[in-house]
């Protein structure tokens, strides 16, 4: 093998303000009992955190909450407590861990995870979401309002899907008023709206820059410090402000020519969620190749910025509306999936895909194996598959994952060279 | 007919894969098409009023050999994904002119559109049935969605699903589930005289024949049933939960009712006896469907029904059919029924209802393990 490639030592300004906006939502949630300050519950995909804010009703989000107790390897404990209640241990180990904590007493009443004051089930194609918050709604006593998002199965979201979505974006406003005890006012939502649209140009622009031979960040493992802003914070100036500081960050980095690794080696698309208990032992499997993620599919969950869809301050409505119905990841189904990753391969000119398949979430992994074989046989495509889990430790075997990965890389230097030694006949 | 006679044809039929069902059918009706519908719920009415055969969609059972799908569908999913794509696969299914879909899980909604691409020559649908059932605006969402599917098989079959034809085969199923809810009260009433296996295969064959052909069939058996000899015995009478999709092996059936239960309420095959009662009214019928199934569904684990908590409608059950306990009995890996598991089973301990879980898969061929766990169940529960 060539030179040992390294991390950059310095994460940059990027980590750093996600941290802190992130430090700060949550501290904001830790007082939000003792304030009286109205909680939304929200989940990730496809969300209408903007009508939150704007009705004034703290969002808060259980996903961000068991991905955080994971890469703090917290995960395991809760997950058992779940189990011990009675879920399966084949049920998505998010909810396990989420319910976990409740069962704990990490959440609730004097604890820094408030019970929301109302839970709203964005349902955005994931039917555990369903399942999750009928079950955080029943521990919490909250009022479940269930947002009932017409699964992409046409090519555009019908009059009907977007009538039927907005009525109940109505109805979510007038439950937010009662519990809040004010008037919504529409022009805020513009406002906030606009704030939205500069956060989805600014990572936009950021996941454009990839595309640059090496890429400034790697489009898996550090979009995370990204999607905390836009999936949680979109909305507020602070997320429009970081957004505008990362793209003038990247492209300085573009303009020295400096990527995440010290050689960028592969160029690969990723697709599934990370495994957050070994975060970082994951990447380093990556990085030890000189692999460097230029796109990823887990990334846009919450919204897909880069095809150029913005919340539109004038229907503020009608676009919230589009955004849950189609400009994200979870509402579509999974070969329209393929095809947004055959973009990834073809314009960010990725060498490989990878696939990590998690059992928890099989929105994301049920029929992976199809995939690879579309990307492999029709494409062409030197596609990885690998299997463990975002949340449970257990299902993470590093050693078999290693010897996977090892044996890819190993294969697509391998074709790497010989294509190399044909062109230069 | 004799009632042993009718078992036997619905065994008979049950057996045949369903390509085979769907050929047979369309050799008696020449130009005929047949849709066959996944798990749970589709508006069978809306297939049959465009003069097609609506069929069930539900795997392979222990019929079929995974080859294939076990490549595009990891361990973790459930037996009926997987083995629905093998039937597709393996041309057990070429008879069958089109497959409709709907979001009743994640795996259901991702094998859908695999099943689109796999087999591109075939009309596959896929339903966004509604979750909010308190909006005001879900009945309509509901009728466009049924509407659009109307259109969809009028695109593509050149079949018209006019206004009048739906409304005859919503009558034609109304008094298809009349009938269907008329053996499961007789079930209640005098479970000796019914087992719960014969009433499966019966309602199996409900879902691979043409509703009014099942009528007549369900007419002879509701008529020869009272007369049935029976001595009831001292069994427990339990509930059934947890088996809306994946269908269990026969053998399942027999074990729980030969280690002393009296079946005498399910949820097997509960899209196709889907409402409470009749469909209602005049006027519109995709208006009329719509609201129906907002409004007159039974409790499942793929519909949200926000004016009721999720036990709710368990407990009502077990107390309508007079049970001693509730036997919940998911698929592996069926993650509906896993997480309703939790909030039903304190809903029950709650009630002070007993219960109790085995899991099965479709493929499953020894049942000593769960005939020794009802054994003792029962016996735990009869001479307490």
């Amino acid at each position: 093998m060539a030179t040992a490639v390294t991390e950059r030592a310095y994460q940059g300004r990027v980590h750093e303000q996600s941290r802190r906006l992130m430090a700060a939502w949550m501290g904001e949630l830790g007082r939000a009992e003792v304030e009286g300050v109205p909680t939304g519950a929200l989940m990730i995909s496809g969300n209408c955190v903007e009508l939150l804010r704007a009705c004034h009703v703290l969002p808060m989000f259980p996903e961000v909450t068991a991905l955080q107790n994971a890469i703090r390897h917290k995960s395991l404990p809760l997950i058992l407590k779940a189990e011990q209640a009675g879920y399966s241990s084949d049920n998505c180990a998010y909810v396990k861990a989420d319910i976990g904590l409740f069962l704990d007493g990490g959440m609730g009443p004097g604890t820094p995870i408030p019970f929301p004051t109302i839970t709203v089930c964005n349902y955005v194609g994931c039917n555990v979401y369903v399942k999750w918050f009928e079950h955080l709604a029943d521990i919490s006593g909250s009022k479940l309002f269930m947002l009932d998002v017409p699964f992409a199965r046409t090519p555009e979201p019908s009059g009907a899907d977007v009538q039927y979505v907005v009525a109940q974006l109505r109805e979510l406003i007038a439950l937010c008023e009662s519990v809040t005890g004010r008037k919504f006012d529409i022009d805020e939502l513009r406002e906030i709206l606009a704030h939205a649209a500069r956060a989805e140009e600014g990572y936009a622009r950021c996941k454009h820059l990839t595309k640059h031979h090496p890429a400034p960040f790697d489009a898996y493992f550090d979009s995370i410090n990204m999607m905390g802003p836009i999936n949680v914070l979109r909305g507020t100036p602070g997320a429009a402000e970081f957004f505008d500081d990362a793209v003038v960050e990247f492209e300085g980095l573009v303009a020295q020519g400096v990527g995440p690794l010290s050689q960028e080696r592969f160029r690969t698309v990723i697709e599934g969620p990370p495994p957050y208990p070994y975060y970082k032992n994951f990447r380093n499997l990556f990085t030890k190749w000189g692999a460097v993620a230029v796109q990823s599919t887990y990334s846009t969950v919450g919204g897909i910025w880069e095809w150029g869809f913005r919340h539109d301050p004038k229907r503020p409505l009608e676009s919230i509306a589009e955004q849950m119905l189609r400009e994200n990841l979870t509402n579509r189904s999974i070969v329209d999936r393929y095809q947004q990753i055959r973009r990834y391969v073809e314009e960010w000119q990725a060498d490989a895909l990878v696939i990590h398949s998690i059992k928890s979430c099989r929105l994301f992994s049920a029929g992976q194996g199809d995939m690879r074989d579309y990307f492999t046989r029709e494409l062409g495509v030197s596609t990885l598959l690998v299997e463990s889990d975002l949340e449970d430790p257990r299902y993470y075997a590093e050693a078999q994952i290693k010897n996977r990965i090892d044996a890819f890389f190993e294969a697509l230097e391998h074709k790497k060279l010989v294509a190399k030694a044909a062109a230069a006949h | 007919m004799a009632i042993d006679t009718i078992v036997t044809e619905c065994r008979d039929l049950v057996a045949r894969p369903l390509g085979a069902v769907a050929d047979a059918w369309k050799l008696a009706h020449p130009g005929g098409r047949a849709v066959a519908s996944y798990p749970v719920w589709a508006p069978a009415e809306i297939i049959h009023a465009a003069g097609m055969l609506p069929l069930a969609l539900l795997g392979g059972g222990t019929s079929v050999e995974l080859t294939h799908a076990d490549a595009r569908f990891q361990s973790f999913v459930c037996s009926i994904a997987k083995s629905t794509l093998e039937l597709g696969f393996q041309g057990l299914v070429a008879g069958v002119d089109g497959f409709v879909f709907s979001n009743i899980c994640d795996v259901a909604r991702n094998l859908g559109s695999i099943y689109k691409r796999n087999f591109p020559e075939a009309f596959v649908e896929y339903l966004h049935l509604p979750q909010n059932s308190t909006s005001s605006a879900v009945a309509a969402y509901t009728a466009s969605e049924l509407r659009r599917l109307a259109a969809a098989i009028e695109d593509q079959f050149g079949l018209a699903v006019t206004e009048t034809a739906l409304a005859k085969s919503i009558e034609t199923y109304n008094g298809l589930r009349a009938r269907l809810r008329a053996l499961y009260a007789f079930r209640i009433a005098e479970p000796e005289k019914l087992s719960t296996t014969e009433l499966y295969l019966v309602l199996r064959a409900a879902a691979l024949a043409p509703p009014e052909e099942t009528i007549v069939r369900l007419d002879a058996l509701l008529a020869a049933l009272p007369a049935r000899g029976g001595r009831r015995q001292d069994r427990m009478r339990v509930v059934l939960e947890g088996l809306f999709c994946e269908q269990p092996p026969l053998g399942l059936l027999e074990v729980l009712e030969e280690a002393g239960c009296y079946v005498v309420e399910d949820d097997l095959l509960l899209g196709w006896r889907w409402f409470v009662d009749d469909v209602p009214g005049d006027g519109d019928p995709f208006a009329r469907l719509g609201a129906a199934y907002v409004d007159r569904a039974v409790p499942s684990s793929t519909r949200h029904e926000g004016r009721q908590h999720r036990a709710d409608g368990l407990v009502e059950k077990v107390r309508r059919a007079g049970a001693d306990a509730v036997i919940f009995a998911p698929a592996k890996f069926c993650e509906p029924a896993l997480f309703d598991y939790v909030l039903m089973k304190q809903g029950l301990e709650r009630a002070g209802i007993p219960h109790m879980l085995v899991e099965f898969e479709e493929k499953m061929w020894t049942f000593e393990r769960t005939r020794n766990e009802i054994e003792t169940f029962v016996e735990s529960m009869l001479f307490e």
